[in-house]
């Protein structure tokens, strides 16, 4: 199996705070990948790094390609990055965040891909209309997972899917993401707080600490280490 | 004493000197020149407390110049006070001004601040010809030859020195920017100060260390206005002459460009920013006379001016002291 | 009653332009946080654009106004990308200094291009009046109406409709996640820009019939412009396309019904405007107030 996103040796730095202190972590194509760890640990700033919204060196290779340029770029190069805290445009509607979500397609399929998505979340045609912003929190973070959808991506980034969000709802995101992963093969890479979630549908795992990594393996093998058990899933 | 202070008072000293000996090596014509420059230093040091240090950007302080300048006209034409008497009343009657204008402004923030205070000027010139029994409406007052105005028929005597009409001016602004410096700087390196940065880096942070908001941008909209006051003042005096056309829209927006000019939140380029003020205008007309060109010159030069030294001259005189210090 | 219809359908066609350099100034407000002072002066500019076409170089009205629609949107671009784009991010003064400057070089620029004299632009709309229920209205004020009109709904649809306009939504609302998807937001403020200098050109061309063409022909415009786009909210389109047919009407009848007001006093009442709603409605009549908490 290739890996489609590698990153050798990343660092990456918010002004003096060194946020990465060199980490490598590797995502083959068609598994679903978590990242773990504390506040704090670089979770977050591994996307980031990855997106190209923080400064950051090492190297990063997606699809056998060095990855270089801004987000706009990244996105481009068929990398979608769902930030924390439900990234939508608050101030349009649930179409229009879609339609965005296929910006950097140039194919005409959009309406049918909307369709394709509402498969997955069917209240999203009949609010089609609706500011984004009057969404409850856990429509606002499937709508930011269907956005992220819609530019086909190859490989899906999810910041803390579940951040204050209830259980169930929760379980119904990652239902949603294992299905995309098993049916249509896509590449997801989660950073997540909630260990137990994330290593039941991980296939292998990445434990940051304070910018490095600590720990990797199978999502198994992490769920019977000792240390991961008492520090993260808490039994 | 820390040595910062020792440094801004030898710097203090050397500017003093060098405003005290110009006029020996100046013409009689470029004396009133740099007197004009004093003027724009008192306006450049207030302004720049409001916008430099409290983050409050101002269109309109053409306006308070024009408060200044009608109070001390009007008081010296209607009610016999002598010229330099009337900087005072200048200065309070604008800052008043200001106080006022400013407790409803306060509430507002960034550009509708700056929007509101251009409103200001703007309608000034209008409002002073339409209330012409006051203000001698479109025709304007006259100062000069009036006994009021000290020096402009007979030279006057000071400190052992005969002084002709442009040296007087030149001195007595000059005189009235260094203090207004001094008193800048006391005003800004204390508790007060400390409240308008805090205010201008960050309206939250600065409310739960228990500064009042409102308070801090009234007051320094207050003593911003009374430096304008007292600018406008004795540019009346300097001009020996007021109408509504003495302190147009583009009076307020020159005064903006000469902070930005300066460098914003920093006394050290202020001087710097009045030259700009005074003589830039100058110095177009002298590249080209041609209709137009002098305003393409001035405007070109802003813009790189700002594109190169972000910081202003007060940057790159830091940029400066860095470097020597080295 | 037909002099009072016929005052407040030229306020309308007056409003209208005004309402158009609202939106241009709204446009930039969004896009970029700043308020373009060069604005007026940007529109000035391409009017005499317009205007050299067709006096000396045989353009006819309308294809001179569509060569001028054009190259005025490559200018709001290339004025962008030469001097906007380098302080976008540092503090919003240096962006209100750098407007300032680039008002004072287009003023002068048209003033040592085409000299200050003032001259006669003709109207492209018929001369006369219509005669509506009695009410005896000028083709120049339906023109004027309906061109405004026109320019907003397409505008409006461009926004609305296409990939572009949604995206410059998308750059003026939320940047960061904007460059997430892949939008370029620099790209997106810089066509902001452009759209901005097109409609200033409408305002410009449409201005310049009715008060004679000079270099400083836009200024009060400028001014009845800020005050629409106060009034509807700085940061709202339809409000300030509102604002500015409210404040046309509301003008044309305060000079005319008013004799305190008469036409002197027409621009501090203007800003009597501005001040009272930043004072009683800091967000305008359409504009979403924003909760600061301190």
């Amino acid at each position: 199996m290739t890996a489609l996103l590698e990153l050798r040796n990343v660092e990456a730095r918010y002004g003096p705070v060194q946020a990465l202190r060199g980490i490598s972590v590797e995502v083959p194509e068609g598994t679903i990948v978590a990242v773990l760890g504390a506040n704090g640990a670089g979770k977050t700033t591994t996307l980031r790094a990855v997106s190209g919204t923080v400064r950051r060196a090492g190297e990063i290779t997606f699809a056998g390609k060095p990855l270089r340029g801004g987000p706009e770029a990244v996105a481009k190069a068929g990398i979608a990055h769902v930030p924390e805290g439900r990234g939508t445009f608050t101030e349009l509607s649930v179409t229009e965040n879609l339609r965005l979500g296929a910006y950097t397609r140039r194919d005409p399929s959009v309406k049918a891909d909307i369709e394709r998505m509402a498969g997955y979340f069917p209240w999203i045609l009949d609010r089609g209309d609706q500011r984004a912003g009057t969404l409850s929190g856990g429509e606002q973070q499937m709508l930011a997972l269907a956005r992220a959808l819609m530019g086909r991506p190859r490989l899906l980034m999810l910041d803390e899917p579940s951040l204050g969000l209830a259980p169930l709802i929760v379980r119904e995101i990652f239902r949603i993401v294992r299905e995309l992963n098993e049916k249509d093969g896509l590449t997801v890479l989660v950073v997540e707080q909630d260990a137990r979630i994330a290593l039941d549908s991980a296939a292998t795992a990445y434990v940051l600490e304070v910018g490095t990594v600590a720990l990797s393996g199978s999502s198994a093998e992490l769920k019977g280490d000792e240390a991961v058990r008492r520090s993260y899933l808490g039994y | 004493m820390s040595r910062a202070t020792i440094r801004t008072l030898a710097a203090f000293a050397t500017l003093a000197v060098v405003v005290a000996a110009l006029p020996a090596f100046v013409n009689d014509f470029r004396a009133q020149q740099f007197a004009y420059v004093g003027v724009y230093l008192v306006a450049l040091t207030g302004l720049n407390i409001l916008t430099g240090y409290t983050g409050q950007i101002s269109l309109g302080h053409g306006a308070f110049m024009a408060i200044g300048g009608y109070t001390t006209s009007i008081l010296m034409i209607d009610h016999g006070v002598k010229d330099v008497a009337t900087i005072p009343f200048a200065l309070v009657v604008a800052g008043v001004a200001g106080v006022l204008f400013g407790l409803p402004a306060a509430r507002l923030s960034g550009l509708y601040l700056a929007l509101a205070t251009f409103g200001i000027a703007l309608a000034t010139p209008a409002l002073i010809k339409k209330f012409e029994g006051f203000t001698g409406g479109g025709a304007g007052v006259n100062l000069f030859g009036t006994p009021e105005l000290t020096a402009s028929l007979t030279p006057v005597r000071f400190l052992g020195l005969e002084l002709n009409f442009n040296n007087w001016l030149y001195y007595l602004c000059w005189t009235v920017a260094l203090v207004g410096y001094v008193v800048a700087w006391l005003i800004l390196r204390g508790r007060t100060g400390r409240a308008f940065r805090a205010v201008r880096d960050s309206e939250t942070a600065a409310v739960s260390s228990g500064i009042s908001l409102t308070r801090t941008k009234v007051l320094a909209f207050g003593i911003s206005a009374a430096y304008a006051g007292a600018a406008g003042s004795l540019f009346a005096i300097t001009t020996t002459f007021v109408n509504p056309d003495t302190f147009p829209v583009t009076l307020s927006i020159f005064l903006l460009v000469g902070v930005v000019v300066s460098g914003l939140g920093s006394l050290k380029g202020l001087v710097a920013g009045a030259i700009f003020i005074q003589f830039m205008p100058l110095w177009s007309q002298h590249v080209s006379k041609s209709p137009g060109a002098p305003a393409v010159v001035y405007g070109t030069v802003l813009i790189l001016l700002i594109l190169v030294l972000p910081g202003g001259a007060s940057g790159l005189i830091a940029r400066l002291q860095h470097l020597t210090r080295r | 009653m037909a002099a009072f219809f016929q005052q407040v359908v030229s306020g309308l066609a007056s409003g209208g332009i005004y309402g158009a350099l609202a939106l241009a100034i709204v446009l930039i407000h969004r896009a970029t946080g700043v308020i373009n002072f060069a604005q007026g002066e940007m529109a000035m500019f391409s009017t005499y654009i317009a205007w050299t076409l067709t006096t000396n170089h045989g353009f006819s009205y309308w294809p001179a106004f569509a060569v001028t629609l054009l190259v005025s949107f490559l200018g709001g671009v290339g004025i962008h990308r030469a001097v906007i784009r380098p302080v976008e991010r540092g503090p919003q003064i240096r962006v209100v200094i750098i407007t300032i400057g680039l008002l004072l070089l287009l003023n002068g620029l048209a003033f040592w291009i085409w000299s200050g004299e003032v001259r006669a632009v003709p109207s492209p709309f018929p001369a006369g009046t219509i005669d509506i229920g009695g009410v005896a209205i000028s083709w120049s004020d339906i023109g004027t109406i309906a061109v405004c009109l026109t320019s907003v709904l397409v505008l409006s649809a461009f926004f609305r409709f296409t990939k572009v306009g949604l995206a410059m939504r998308a750059a003026a609302v939320n940047p960061s996640e904007a460059r997430l998807v892949g939008v370029r937001v620099s790209s997106m403020l810089g066509l902001g820009w452009g759209l901005a200098a097109m409609l200033g050109a409408i305002a410009g061309m449409l201005t310049a019939p009715n008060v004679f063409l000079d270099p400083n022909m836009m200024q009060a415009v400028l001014i009845y412009a800020f005050a629409a786009a106060l009034l509807g909210g700085i940061d709202s389109p339809i409000g300030a396309v509102v604002g500015g047919l409210i404040l046309g009407v509301g003008l044309n009848l305060l000079g005319t019904y008013v004799d305190f007001v008469g036409s002197d006093l027409k621009l501090p009442a203007a800003l009597l405007v501005i001040l009272g709603v930043l004072l009683l409605r800091p967000a305008g009549l359409f504009g979403k107030t924003v909760v600061k908490k301190v």
